[in-house]
């Protein structure tokens, strides 16, 4: 550990070794980096107003139209809205899981239940509040674009994905991925020259992200703006109706939320100071196999 | 585990709930701050100027089949205006009531029900969003607001038609809480822009804005404006009622419901 902190990468690539088995390399590239962090900001609050937004009508439905008279495939309701304690409830494909004090019924400012999708804490602004969770939510949209579309400039330009996230012919192989599974699961990180990639898991699930998901997260948010829909109205037909794109949309958002966790327990079994460093300054510190 | 394992734990929990909880009052009070929310709000603009670039052709909102028509259609806000007026008009199917069009035209008219329906009439089955996130098809049967607009004869200095409505959606007594929605030129002659007269078939019934409401597709819901009463062609509209064109947008929601 203590050889850890007293090393302070103070060289630009090339990369430097050193004599304890460690060598520092640049692993992230300064718009990685800035992209990243604004990226976590942006998508933090996004997800925060976009839960507020949904609490204005907690209930999801397939097709093109769906409101209170028509069956939702998810929702988020009390029992007993006005009895003194309510019980929140999850419907969820026909299946319902009393949720009291998280979705359905929470804690109001005063502490008193009170009917809510998601939790105040959870929402941007906490409390009912459409109208800001709206503003915030349509500026944080456009911050996230304009910073998606400048990450995937610079990646094409400067060949980030080229070298960092497209996978080699051997790295396809069935054998290789299983390899990498049972590495994961055994929570083994790979050291040497291996180490100064990312693994085809990682980089799976990098691509995925980067050219499925947060493309989906945007489109499917397009799809519910009837002035889009009027300009682009093949939208509606890609995702099947508006409700569906909601649906979509809030669907998306919990991928999301689950690549964060997973993305987060990687850093830190793979040494949180190391990892988050090298999102900072760039220099991430690999064993070489032959030291410690 | 020891006591005190469990007990330093436990402190450990609550200083962060703590902690966490101040980070969230205080991100709670910065994201409500009004020069914050109006620098997040300018992207409003940006949202009116793309959109305005997309739809610059015109295109229509789809148009649905009668299969696809919502088994009910949800009533929002006002169900029933509670003035005096409104339930007199009501009693006698709206012979007395009038929509009066005026302001910046050359020639203001006053119409009565049976005026509107010998008017030329468009019928559409179109997706009604609401800003809450709930949609509902229906069958929209009116007058396209262009050809109200060519009969008043509008001048050039007006930009904007604004719209009165009956209800009171907030009780008042300055009358600031009465419902009011104003939209541009630009979809003011859109071709689906209309004044409706008919849902389903139906004239409309008191939940749905009997006896004329405005339907502005590619707008959310609140910008269908209900009752209607007046409409006024204006330059601007910082001088009437919160001076952000409509009792939604005077209290916090966006003036262009594109999205």
């Amino acid at each position: 550990m203590p050889t850890d902190t007293a090393l302070e990468p103070t060289a630009a690539p090339p990369p430097a070794v050193h004599p304890a088995g460690r060598e520092v390399i640049y692993r992230h590239t300064l718009a990685v980096r800035l992209t990243h962090w604004i990226n976590v900001v942006a998508v933090s609050l996004l997800l925060m107003s976009g839960l507020q937004i949904f609490n204005a009508h907690p209930r999801l439905y397939w097709g093109a139209f769906g409101a209170d008279a028509d069956k939702p495939w998810l929702e988020m309701a009390a029992l007993n809205p006005d009895a003194a304690k309510p019980v929140g409830v999850l419907r969820v494909a026909g299946q319902q899981f009393r949720t009291t004090g998280v979705l359905g019924v929470s804690a109001a400012a005063d502490g008193s239940p009170d009917v809510l999708g998601f939790p105040r804490w959870a929402t941007l602004p906490s409390g009912r509040d459409l109208a800001t969770g709206r503003r915030w939510h349509f500026f944080l949209a456009w911050l996230f674009v304009t910073n998606g579309l400048a990450y995937l400039i610079f990646g094409l330009v400067n060949g980030h994905f080229r070298r960092d996230l497209a996978p080699a012919a051997r790295e396809l192989r069935p054998r290789h991925i299983f390899t990498s599974i049972v590495d994961h699961i055994r929570l083994k990180h790979p050291v040497g020259e291996e180490a100064k990639r990312f693994n085809i898991l990682q980089k799976f699930a990098y691509l995925a992200v980067v050219f499925l998901i947060l493309p989906l997260m945007v489109l499917t948010g397009l799809t519910m703006s009837p002035g889009v829909d009027a300009a682009v109205p093949w939208l509606l037909n890609l995702f099947g109706g508006r409700q569906s794109a909601r649906s979509l949309h809030f669907i998306t958002a919990n991928l999301i939320v689950l690549f964060v966790i997973v993305h987060l327990v990687e850093v830190v079994i793979a040494g949180a100071v190391n990892e988050i460093r090298s999102m900072i300054t760039g220099r991430y510190v690999i064993r070489t196999g032959n030291g410690s | 585990m020891s006591p005190l394992a469990f007990s330093r734990r436990g402190l450990i929990g609550a200083a962060s709930a703590g902690f966490g909880g101040l980070i969230l009052a205080g991100c709670d009070r910065l994201a409500t701050a009004p020069p914050l929310t109006k620098f997040i709000g300018s992207a409003e603009g940006l949202t009116y100027r793309a959109q305005r670039l997309l739809l610059a052709g015109q295109p229509l909102a789809r148009e649905f089949s009668a299969r696809d028509i919502s088994p009910v259609f949800k009533s929002n806000g006002t169900h029933m205006p509670d003035s005096d007026v409104y339930q007199l008009w009501l009693k006698n199917s709206f012979a007395d009531w009038r929509l009066a069009v005026g302001g910046m035209v050359r020639q203001p008219l006053t119409l009565s029900l049976a005026d509107l329906r010998a008017m030329p009439s468009r019928t559409q089955i179109t997706r009604h969003d609401c800003v809450e996130g709930w949609s509902a098809i229906g069958q929209w049967q009116g007058i396209p607001l262009a050809h109200i607009l060519a009969v008043a004869d509008i001048l050039p200095a007006a930009r904007f038609a604004v719209f009165y409505c009956a209800d009171d959606l907030d009780a008042s007594l300055d009358g600031s809480g009465q419902y009011y929605e104003s939209i541009d030129l630009i979809d003011a002659f859109h071709p689906q822009t209309i004044l409706a007269f008919a849902l389903n078939g139906k004239p409309l019934d008191a939940a749905h804005g009997a006896p004329l409401r405005l339907r502005v597709e590619r707008q959310l819901g609140y910008k269908q404006a209900k009752y209607l009463m007046r409409i006024a062609l204006v330059s601007r509209l910082d001088a009437i009622k919160g001076g952000k064109g409509g009792y939604w947008e005077d209290r916090g929601y966006e003036w262009y419901a594109g999205i």
